[in-house]
């Protein structure tokens, strides 16, 4: 994962609540094995229609999506941070958003930023008025701000998944540096494994 | 000191490292692999030179993309056959036991775990699949998880974990007749709405929890993640035992009790404290459906579809116009009388030898309405040999309804089993999202009796509706 300090840009305001998953891209989209591409997958049930915000040439090249309430509920495929992503958003606004959605986001270097309903409508209404409005989020400091307006708000991000963001750390390699503990818990744990259970066909050995 | 919820006895029996201000490494006791999530985490072992370090911990099964023709015909679609030959090769690299399409222990991967009894009291349970928290029923703690942590775990059997809130899930009282564990489960969702279990473990309790069977605890711990819950449990107790009793995947013999002794310490503590709760009164319930696109949409089967100014915020009538156009309905309709296209009854909520007993018992000497395409899809192949054994396909076919291979079929759409634009179906799988058994599909979900009577009737109905 590379390092992500500042992330600026222009913002789109989704203001739909409830975008689940399945919203975000579509199961079609799940039969790929490759991580890149998925971009094109974006919202893709949506953007059909000339009027999705996300056709509006005023947001092309937005790099900051404002979404409502519980953004990213439902499915744990992680298709959807990829897709995000790919298409070039670095962060996502809301209120509140679903809990593998945003552990995901965490280890794709995607920027979870929540905030109370009346700053995301604040915030919803500033890029309305202005697509052209520029936002920044601050990573090491866990701001958000407008800085043509003056507009400015904290945001609270767990400090690991922060200091993951900040150095662009590997969570696997961070883990395995914990190996002699993994060993020693594996020397003391009765839950039983698989070994022996099934012959090499897949069938019940007893 | 005061007693541990379920939920803190098994995170505690896990801890693998807890460092300050980091957090926790749990260990994983069995990871379930299946096609869709996992190709991209092979891919990054490799990329690593990493290995996979417990095969021994790691079960893989097709399911996501498997057609539900007969298993003799070839995967049409090369993208799903492309990505179901990628996971054959992955297991066969790594050493991982996989049951591919066709094989005996083939099914979806939340039914196959607890048939085969390697779904466990007292385990970790994870899988690419938000599903998982089906298996918290045993009284494991079982959670879905992205790819990346699919490649973390498949390398190190260990998650990095914040601890979870709990909150108890009390529902008391009689059930009333006709009414299954799917209507208790879209009444918690209802009440809990989409993100009220977000951060929480949910822990299902009370005596209509205990009176159910395991099956019917499932559907109710499969459904926790509707309401923003990565988990859900429920307590060990004689069902649970009876159910895990002479599966393979258990200690058999002596051995077995021994177990049983130690699996029945997964419970919570009478006096352990939960940082919520909300109680349910069984009596209350009634046959349910959904009616919109988040499965916290719930109206009564009994009720007529409900109409913007009933919402609470603007948020939520927001919300409410966008689903009623969607779903092309219009408010003050009466449940009853709004027609399907298509039947589903199958998916990791409700495809379980108990569900097609149930849904054949209604269907038996019926038939399905002229217009309505009704197919029952098994769970897994031992879900459908057993149901052959007991002459349930033999109802279904008779009354009309196609008798399909296991997988997870129509539940996703991601094999040809597809809702096309504006069908509307009702179905006994766990999502009614946009566009989630086909483009332009509208879901509704229901129980597997209330699925059997609407592909007889035509029309959304009880069981009390299709006459003897």
């Amino acid at each position: 994962m590379k390092p992500v300090r500042v992330i600026e840009g222009r913002a789109v305001p989704l203001e739909r609540a409830d975008v689940d998953t399945d919203q975000i891209i579509p199961s079609d989209w799940l039969k790929r094995i490759e991580r890149t591409g998925f971009g094109r997958g974006l919202f893709s049930e949506w953007r059909d229609d000339p009027e999705f915000v996300l056709n509006k040439p005023d947001y092309v090249g937005a790099t900051i999506l404002i979404a409502g309430p519980r953004f990213g509920t439902g499915s744990s495929r992680e298709h959807a941070v990829w897709a995000l992503l790919d298409f070039g958003f670095e962060a996502v606004i809301a209120p509140s958003f679903g809990d593998i959605f945003q552990n995901n986001s965490s280890k794709q270097g995607l920027v979870i930023v929540q905030l109370p309903v009346a700053d995301v409508e604040q915030l919803n209404q500033l890029v309305k008025d202005d697509p052209s409005t520029f936002l920044v989020i601050d990573v090491d400091h866990l701001r958000v701000e407008v800085p043509e307006v003056g507009w400015q708000r904290t945001f609270v991000l767990d400090p690991m998944t922060r200091d993951r963001l900040l150095n662009g750390w590997d969570d696997i390699g961070l883990t395995l540096q914990r190996e002699a503990a993994i060993t020693s818990y594996e020397a003391t744990r009765s839950a039983p494994s698989l070994d022996g259970l099934f012959d090499e066909a897949g069938h019940v050995t007893r | 000191m005061a007693g541990q919820t379920l939920y803190e006895k098994i995170w505690d029996r896990h801890v693998v490292a807890s460092p300050p201000g980091e957090p926790t490494l749990l260990y994983v006791d069995l990871h379930l692999v299946h096609e869709v999530t996992s190709p991209q985490a092979f891919e990054g072992l490799r990329l690593n030179h990493r290995t996979v370090r417990r095969p021994d911990l790691t079960l893989a099964t097709a399911d996501h993309n498997v057609p539900t023709d007969p298993i003799a015909t070839p995967v049409k679609d090369p993208v799903s056959r492309r990505q179901l030959e990628a996971l054959d090769e992955n297991c066969k690299e790594f050493g991982i036991t996989l049951f591919p399409r066709g094989h005996e222990n083939q099914g979806i991967v939340h039914v196959i775990g607890p048939e085969l009894g390697v779904s466990q009291p007292g385990m970790t349970i994870v899988c690419g699949d938000s599903h998982t928290s089906t298996h918290g029923a045993f009284g494991a703690l079982a959670f879905g998880i992205g790819t990346s942590e699919v490649e973390h775990v498949l390398a190190t059997q260990t998650l990095p974990q914040q601890r979870a809130k709990t909150m108890s899930v009390t529902v008391d009282g009689e059930i009333p007749s006709g009414v299954s564990a799917k209507d208790i489960v879209l009444a918690i969702v209802a009440q809990l709405g989409t993100g009220g279990g977000a951060g929480y473990v949910l822990e299902y309790r009370g005596n209509a929890i205990r009176s159910l069977s395991m099956e019917g605890r499932m559907t109710i711990c499969n459904m926790s993640i509707e309401a923003g819950a990565r988990a859900g449990l429920v307590g060990v107790d004689d069902t649970t035992i009876d159910y895990l009793r002479g599966r393979p995947g258990v200690p058999q013999g002596e051995l077995f009790n021994d177990a049983a002794v130690r699996w029945r310490s997964f419970v919570s503590d009478d006096d352990a404290g939960f940082d919520a709760a909300i109680t349910l009164n069984a009596a209350d319930l009634v046959p349910s459906i959904t009616w919109g696109t988040n499965p916290a949409q719930v109206v009564a089967l009994s009720g007529v579809i409900p109409s913007p100014d009933d919402a609470k915020d603007p948020d939520q009538r927001d919300s409410t116009v966008r689903s009623l156009e969607y779903m092309g309905l219009v408010p003050g309709t009466p449940v009853r009388e709004i027609p399907v296209d298509v039947v589903f009854i199958g998916s990791c909520t409700n495809s379980r030898i108990e569900d097609l007993r149930a849904a054949a018992q209604v269907a038996s000497g019926h038939h399905v309405a002229e217009n309505v395409r009704a197919m029952v899809v098994p769970g897994s192949h031992r879900v459908k040999k057993q149901a052959e054994e007991e002459g349930l396909d033999a109802i279904f076919r008779d009354a009309g309804f196609e008798w399909r291979e296991p997988g997870c079929s129509m539940c996703l759409g991601m094999n040809p089993d597809r809702l096309l634009p504006n069908q509307r179906s009702a179905s006994t799988s766990n999502r009614n999202f946009e566009g989630r058994q086909g483009r332009g599909g509208r879901t509704h979900l229901v129980s597997p009796v209330v699925a059997a009577a609407t592909a007889i009737l035509g029309r959304f109905a009880s069981p009390d509706e299709v006459s003897a």
